[in-house]
């Protein structure tokens, strides 16, 4: 049993708030991501749970009962580094043996030589190199195991750390960027490992990415941090399609969500230039809000077509086999506007021509002008259709 | 001095192989000979002004009964060295080095590295800790010798002073034949601890807080198991570069003796280099001193060999 609850947890480096007032409860055996920019953070939160770091307020809890005051060793919780941090002067077996032998003998039985020699100390010895070899079997670097971490490669590197930490069977694993210094192939295929792993063993697992795609395909759950406060906690197709704020939904997704400023006009109409939008707002009349658009709720339509939200010239198109990403710009807007479209729709776009695009009332994401995600947005036209396209977008994100 | 850098962690250098496989290269064509004797002519020039010819008129010089100023030589063989190692004063010298070096040696090397690890776990004032460790290597030993001189003083002596104080048994540190050589030691190790503590903070600082960080969850948390497990083995290649450099500046002593003692009382503080020079520039006798230089860069070359090897095999993890 090893849930882990994190209350209010704040520290400051010198001045400077790197965790403001997090709070958070992770499930036995749940997959959690943290999720954030570089130098949000993340690494300074995981760190927090494992011990290596005093958080300034607040509390951390693992399996129910309060860690604050105890060491790492004596949290039952394993590390992954992004660095992996093994021992370089101890072959890999060694290295995965270091954390059963701190564990399992006393400071004594751990000189060399003088306690070889007491039966007790071999007995423990010979379990503990059986655990050992269990372990690398289970992750196939068994054949490495009289190597030091300088003759192995990245990949192997990479198991080695997850052996050490998983050899004594701890109840939580934490995983800082585990994947980062891996080539893109190698980051692949170890992301199957890993979640693989996490399936096997059935324990808390925390990773810590700066990488989308790692967090969507492996969390059961993915916490987004920006600037040292947790801004949404949900599933992965949670955070993506319904994102608490404009700034979580500008960091999730690539290419990025284009936002477009609204007006809100009498009654709570919502006007973009001179287009009136068949969408209503509780927002005051004259207020500015955001609208926030993911590239592939764009479709493309007639000039004129019904539902046209805006059009400009292509300045680049970039083919990705069924689908087009579409830079447009003199869209209205300061950035280029990016739309996904579908390959076979619109074979034909070239570089230079003016298009026109349109968008489905219920992928509009509202923001108010604070960032602050607007839900209220209602739509004027009938129920059926609306629900038809809540099934469309469903289906266009899980692609 | 590609010792002193961070033992190389992670990040895989093969450079035997590298040196290998240039080695392995097929015959090379006129110009790319032409050009490694341009690039390699003056290096090769220096090296052989420096240091071949030197050693081959000492080896030279060794074999004959020349003496220095005179006009006249002749080859005599080995016979100086058979003197040399009949000489009791040479043996003797050459005894005295062994002591001196096997009590400076290590002193230094366990000092530097008790007070780099002290000042490292402190938070205040590390700068000065430094600087003041620092110093000794830094003084001029003639200056200081002086100040040792009066600290050793056998009546007015700070040392003998305090000594009696506190009841412990004084002496005359440097005209006893039983002291002296200790005392001296101590002086060298005084002299040689600032260098390797610089090394060893150097060392310190260059090894990744990750390691630390593993070790504290994999329960290696206390002290003696963060210095076991992470801390010396990752001074590896430092230690072992300190060792030989420190037992090289042991081995070549002199201005200590020279100063303070003159290898007295008797020659109970003779030591090799102080020997040498004295037989070639106070007694002039230049082929018996030339036998003493060929031992001297034996040792010193067997020394520098062994740090070579040591250090390309055993303590780079790779
Ligand atoms: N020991 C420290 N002293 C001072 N500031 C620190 C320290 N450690 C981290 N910080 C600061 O805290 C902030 C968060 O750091 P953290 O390492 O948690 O970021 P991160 O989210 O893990 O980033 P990355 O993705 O780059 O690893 C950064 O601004 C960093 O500069
Ligand atoms: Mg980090």
């Amino acid at each position: 049993m090893a849930a882990i609850s994190l209350d209010r947890l704040s520290k400051r480096y010198g001045g400077n708030p790197v965790l403001d007032a997090v709070s958070l409860d992770i499930q036995d055996g749940e997959f959690l991501t943290l999720l954030g920019p570089s130098g949000c953070g993340k690494s300074t939160l995981l760190r927090v749970i494992a011990g290596l770091e005093s958080q300034d307020s607040g509390g951390v809890a693992i399996g129910g009962v309060a860690v604050d005051g105890l060491r790492p060793k004596q949290r039952d919780v394993a590390m992954v580094f992004q660095s992996y941090a093994l021992y370089p002067h101890m072959t890999v077996a060694a290295n995965m043996a270091l954390p059963l032998k701190m564990r399992r003998l006393t400071l004594l039985q751990r000189l060399p030589i003088v306690c070889r020699l007491l039966a007790r100390t071999r007995a423990t010895l010979r379990q503990i190199e059986e655990d050992v070899r269990r372990t690398a079997a289970a992750l196939e670097i068994e054949h490495v195991l009289d190597r030091k971490p300088g003759q192995l490669s990245g990949g192997q590197r990479q198991r080695v750390a997850v052996g050490r930490a998983m050899v004594r069977r701890p109840s939580v694993f934490l995983m800082d960027e585990p994947l980062s210094n891996l080539d893109a192939k190698l980051r692949v295929t170890m992301r199957a490992e890993i979640k693989e792993l996490h399936r096997r063993l059935g324990v808390t697992f925390v990773y810590v990415t700066h990488d989308q795609a790692e967090a969507m395909t492996l969390s059961d759950r993915v916490a987004v941090m920006l600037d040292g406060k947790l801004r949404q906690v949900g599933r992965p197709l949670e955070i993506y399609a319904d994102p608490a704020e404009r700034r979580v939904a500008e960091f999730i997704g690539s290419p990025k969500i284009t936002m477009i400023e609204a007006r809100v006009g009498e009654g709570g109409q919502v006007h973009v230039g001179s287009r009136l939008l068949p969408i209503e707002t509780a927002q005051p009349p004259g207020s500015l809000i955001v609208l926030g658009i993911r590239p592939e709720a764009f479709t493309l339509v007639a000039p004129g077509a019904e539902g046209e939200l805006l059009a400009g010239r292509v300045r680049l198109v970039e083919h990705l086999g069924s689908d087009l990403y579409i830079h447009l710009e003199g869209a209205g807007q300061a950035e280029p506007v990016i739309a996904r479209l579908d390959a076979a729709q619109a074979p034909h776009i070239g570089i230079g021509e003016q298009i026109h695009l349109a968008v489905h009332a219920e992928r509009m994401l509202l923001f108010a002008s604070d960032g602050r995600r607007i839900r209220a947005a209602t739509d004027r036209r009938p129920v059926a259709v609306v629900s038809g396209l809540r099934a469309a977008a469903r289906a266009e994100y899980a692609r | 001095m590609s010792a002193v850098n961070a033992p190389s962690y992670d990040a895989s250098s093969r450079q035997p192989d590298g040196i290998r496989q240039v080695r392995a290269l097929p015959r090379r064509r006129p110009g790319e000979v032409f050009a490694a004797v341009a690039l390699a002519g003056p290096a090769m020039a220096l090296l052989l002004v420096l240091f071949i010819l030197p050693v081959v008129a000492i080896v030279a010089v060794a074999v004959t009964d020349w003496q220095f100023g005179t006009r006249s030589l002749n080859f005599i063989g080995l016979a100086n060295f058979r003197a040399i190692f009949a000489d009791d004063i040479f043996l003797a010298s050459l005894r005295n080095t062994a002591i001196y070096v096997s009590i400076v040696m290590p002193g230094t090397v366990l000092g530097g590295l008790a007070i780099a690890l002290l000042i490292e776990s402190g938070d205040s004032l590390r700068g000065f800790y430094r600087a003041i460790h620092f110093l000794p290597f830094m003084a001029t030993l003639a200056a200081m010798a002086t100040v040792w001189e009066a600290l050793l003083h056998p009546t007015i002596g700070l040392v003998n002073n305090t000594f009696a104080a506190v009841g412990l048994p004084t002496a005359n540190w440097l005209r006893d034949e039983t002291t002296v050589l200790p005392v001296l030691a101590v002086i060298g190790i005084w002299q040689n601890l600032g260098f390797a503590m610089v090394l060893f903070l150097a060392g310190l600082k260059s090894i990744p807080q990750d390691l630390y960080d593993a070790a504290d969850i994999d329960g290696a948390d206390q002290w003696l198991d963060r210095l076991i497990t992470v801390t010396l083995p990752m001074l590896g290649p430092i230690a072992m570069f300190v060792v030989v450099v420190v037992a090289l500046r042991a081995f070549e002593a002199f201005d200590t003796v020279q100063i303070l003692t003159q290898g007295g009382p008797g020659h109970a503080s003779e030591l090799l280099l102080h020997t040498l020079y004295r037989e070639s520039f106070e007694f002039l006798r230049a082929g018996y001193g030339a036998a003493i230089t060929v031992v001297f860069l034996v040792i010193a070359i067997t020394l520098t060999l062994i740090q070579a090897r040591l250090i390309d095999k055993r303590v780079h993890y790779q």
